[in-house]
């Protein structure tokens, strides 16, 4: 990026000629908005954190108390812990379900053209309606495993507090995975053939070209998908609020819900403030940790030669 | 270029239209309060809709100047946004309530219409509801909301073929009840159905128990925040009470996944899954429309909770929802709230709305209807319903909607952890006692 401004800039300082790149006046829209939805609404939260309210009466000003009551709860303590499993766990299952389908699909066959969009398929449901469908799939009277006589399938998946954390992790698999298989895809159909056609002449097998081109070559797709995964696990809120509403107890009250729950259903929205804060401080750690992962040289083609 | 900069303008302007706009949106959405709308009005969705639907249609086309817009909601997601949309200022003209700690934090924010100069004027209206009922649309002894549908005790319900197949009585005490567990799961029975995901079907077991072992003031004190409150003895032997029936397997298996909001515990009950269920009476009310073989063949029998030997409390003390209620928003035109008053004086609880009510197997919460009821399909079950209503000492309205929100989540939280047996008894004490401080 800086390459290219610098280089447009030194076109403009060069005379008329040359592009000049797109008025900086175009950037006002998506300032505007990013001001008034995510900064100001923020500097909010921010403030409301200081302060009690329950969203009904007069907002009274709470100083830090709030913030050390949230800090020393043990909710707080294992809602963090359990948003911290379900991303590790969910990154860990979708990662490689992705890239192999991805690598799958990008194939032009026609057999896996409509596999692929077989696989898409969860994609267009709603979150809620995912969870709702699996709510009753797996309810251990009338779900799916009575209804077959699979005794195996006839689990407390929802109430078994060792239980429900892979079941949700599953879900959410089943409703993400087609997401980043489609990164996947794309990323994969953007490897030139001819390193697969030297590759070949070389004698490398299917392995090692996946393993020694596809693998390297998607570098910057794992890391965009990695991201979006890593990240949006830090706002999966509708599918697990409708599926297990935090329980059994709190053992999947990750941290979205247990902001949500704290401001709207105990109407404590001092406490979900910090929360709301907390949340956004581990998201902008995350992503860029996760940028610098990628490296600093992260606009140095890999096509070089090829 | 110069197309550019068009649409560059067009652009901010938009934007900017869209981010200060915002704010002014809305003027015309449900929670209207600008003179010469209608007055709207929120309801459940569910069993009483019909009943709500009908009676505003039938106002609506008597009184075509004085319009009701209503629309219905689910019962968890109304009770988030109704909060939202009453604390924004955008609130329902009629708002729906249970009494209780609800009710008083609006109350206590000036959001709901004091009904005091209304009853005196119109003392028919008062008159025609049950006193024990009506005290639960009151904060301070000052009257903000009316009961609107019906009478909800807690019952104890079972299946009269099952207890017929292992040839047992219903309990009447709870060492009845617990010698009943182990024939119930020889045959191959679940005892107990419980929809423990929805968490508050638990409470209702922790609200009888504390309620027969101390009475009522056990949970009186909890309520007016009297330190330590929770650590009281019956609140103990309650909950130890509770996770022993747990360990002897009492709850259907696999409890903590069945919903009560989809109605999977009480189609435990019909299916032949479960023995007994302890439900609010609405259960009778969806059965008639999901399980109505079930209960013409006779074959639903009900009772009330068990009584302890040695507790304090009246074993004819129930629980439950003395009913629901309209308050009147006190951010309503004044158009809307004539129109609300209008409507509550002379359309709520008029012969039509009555007889609704008994048709779909409820007891509205109103006086001298015992010919209509006893005229109804179901006269058996309303006036069991009816009269434990009537003579009940205390009629306890749930704990979680008599605490503040912020107590009543943490209590069904914690109490779900007790029925998990993830938490003790004391540690639930510790855990509520800390919310009582201030």
């Amino acid at each position: 990026m800086s390459e290219i401004l610098s280089r447009s800039r030194r076109a403009g300082r060069a005379g008329k000629v040359g592009r000049a790149g797109p008025s900086a006046w175009l950037a006002a829209p998506a300032l505007a908005f990013f001001l008034g939805f995510a900064v100001l609404p923020m500097l909010g939260v921010v403030l409301l954190s200081f302060t009690n309210w329950d969203g009904l009466g007069a907002i009274t000003w709470g100083g830090l108390t709030n913030w050390t009551h949230v800090l020393t709860s043990s909710v707080t303590a294992t809602s963090l812990w359990v948003t911290a499993k379900i991303m590790f766990f969910s990154y860990i299952v979708q990662t490689p379900i992705s890239i192999l389908l991805g690598v799958f699909t990008a194939g032009r066959q026609k057999y896996r053209t409509v596999l692929a969009v077989l696989y898409f398929v969860p994609l267009l449901l709603s979150s809620a309606a995912v969870a709702i469908a699996f709510k009753a799939l797996l309810d251990p009277n009338f779900g799916v495993g009575p209804a077959l006589g699979l005794p195996v399938l006839a689990q407390d998946w929802l109430g078994d507090p060792n239980l429900v954390l892979f079941v949700v992790v599953f879900v959410i698999a089943w409703q993400f995975v087609p997401f980043h298989t489609l990164i996947y895809q794309g990323g994969v159909r953007q490897i030139p053939a001819s390193l697969y056609e030297a590759a070949e002449i070389d004698g490398a097998g299917r392995v090692q070209q996946f393993l020694h081109i596809t693998l390297p070559q998607l570098k910057y797709t794992i890391i965009t998908s990695s991201t979006l995964m890593v990240v949006g696990s830090l706002a999966y809120f509708d599918l697990i609020f409708v599926l297990t509403g935090g329980g059994p107890g709190i053992s999947t009250r990750l941290l979205p819900l247990d902001m949500y729950l704290t401001g709207f259903q105990s109407n404590e929205m001092g406490a979900a403030s910090v929360l709301g804060v907390i949340l956004v401080v581990i998201g902008l750690a995350l992503a860029l940790m996760l940028q610098r992962l990628g490296g600093k040289d992260r606009n140095v083609s890999q096509l070089e030669g090829a | 270029m110069k197309l550019r900069k068009t649409h560059t303008l067009i652009a901010v302007a938009a934007a900017a239209a869209l981010t200060f706009g915002a704010a002014g949106c809305g003027s015309s959405g449900p929670g209207d309060t600008s003179s010469g709308s209608p007055a709207s009005m929120w309801g459940l969705t569910g069993g009483d809709q019909p009943i709500l639907q009908n009676s505003v249609d039938a106002w609506n086309k008597k009184h075509p100047d004085q319009k009701i817009n209503v629309n219905f909601f689910a019962n968890d997601a109304y009770k988030t946004k109704v909060r939202t949309a009453v604390g924004a200022g955008k609130g329902p003209s009629f708002i729906y309530g249970w009494g209780g700690g609800v009710l008083k934090s609006y109350v206590d924010s000036d959001q709901v219409m004091d009904l005091t100069d209304f009853l005196k004027k119109n003392p028919q209206v008062k008159k025609r509801y049950i006193p024990s009922v009506l005290k639960n649309g009151q904060s301070n002894g000052t009257t903000y909301a009316l009961p609107n549908n019906k009478i909800q005790p807690v019952m104890l319900f079972y299946n009269k073929e099952l207890f017929k197949k292992i040839g047992a009585e219903p309990p009447t005490t709870w060492d009845d009840l617990m010698a009943l567990v182990p024939k119930f799961k020889k045959a191959g029975i679940a005892p107990l159905a419980l929809g423990g995901q929805s968490k508050w079907p638990d409470l209702m077991w922790l609200e009888y128990l504390a309620d027969r072992i101390g009475g009522p003031q056990v949970f009186k004190d909890i309520k007016d925040n009297k330190p330590g409150a929770w650590s009281d003895p019956a609140i103990i032997e309650s909950l130890t009470k509770i996770q022993k029936l747990v360990k002897a397997g009492g709850f259907a298996e696999g409890f903590s996944s069945v919903a009560a909001d989809s109605n999977a515990d009480q189609a435990l009950l019909y299916t032949g899954k479960a023995a007994m269920i302890l439900q609010g009476n609405w259960i009778y009310q969806s059965m008639k429309t999901d399980a109505p073989k079930f209960l013409k063949a006779g074959k639903l029998g009900y009772t009330t909770f068990p009584s302890v030997s040695g507790g304090k409390g009246n074993a004819k003390n129930i629980v439950g929802n003395p009913s629901n209620f309209w308050s009147i928003s006190s951010k309503a035109s004044t158009e809307q709230k004539q129109t609300a008053k209008d409507y509550l004086k002379s359309a709520l609880f008029d012969k039509s709305y009555v007889k609704d009510v008994i048709k779909s197997g409820a007891v509205p919460p109103v006086t001298g209807i015992e010919k209509q009821i006893a005229a109804s399909d179901d006269s058996k079950f309303l006036m069991t319903a009816y009269s434990m209503a009537k003579n009940a000492p205390n009629f306890q309205l749930s704990w979680d909607q008599a605490l503040s929100p912020k107590q009543g989540q943490k209590m069904l939280t914690q109490l779900d952890q007790i029925f998990l047996r993830k938490v003790t008894p004391k540690q639930f004490a510790r855990a509520m006692n800390e919310t009582i401080k201030k």
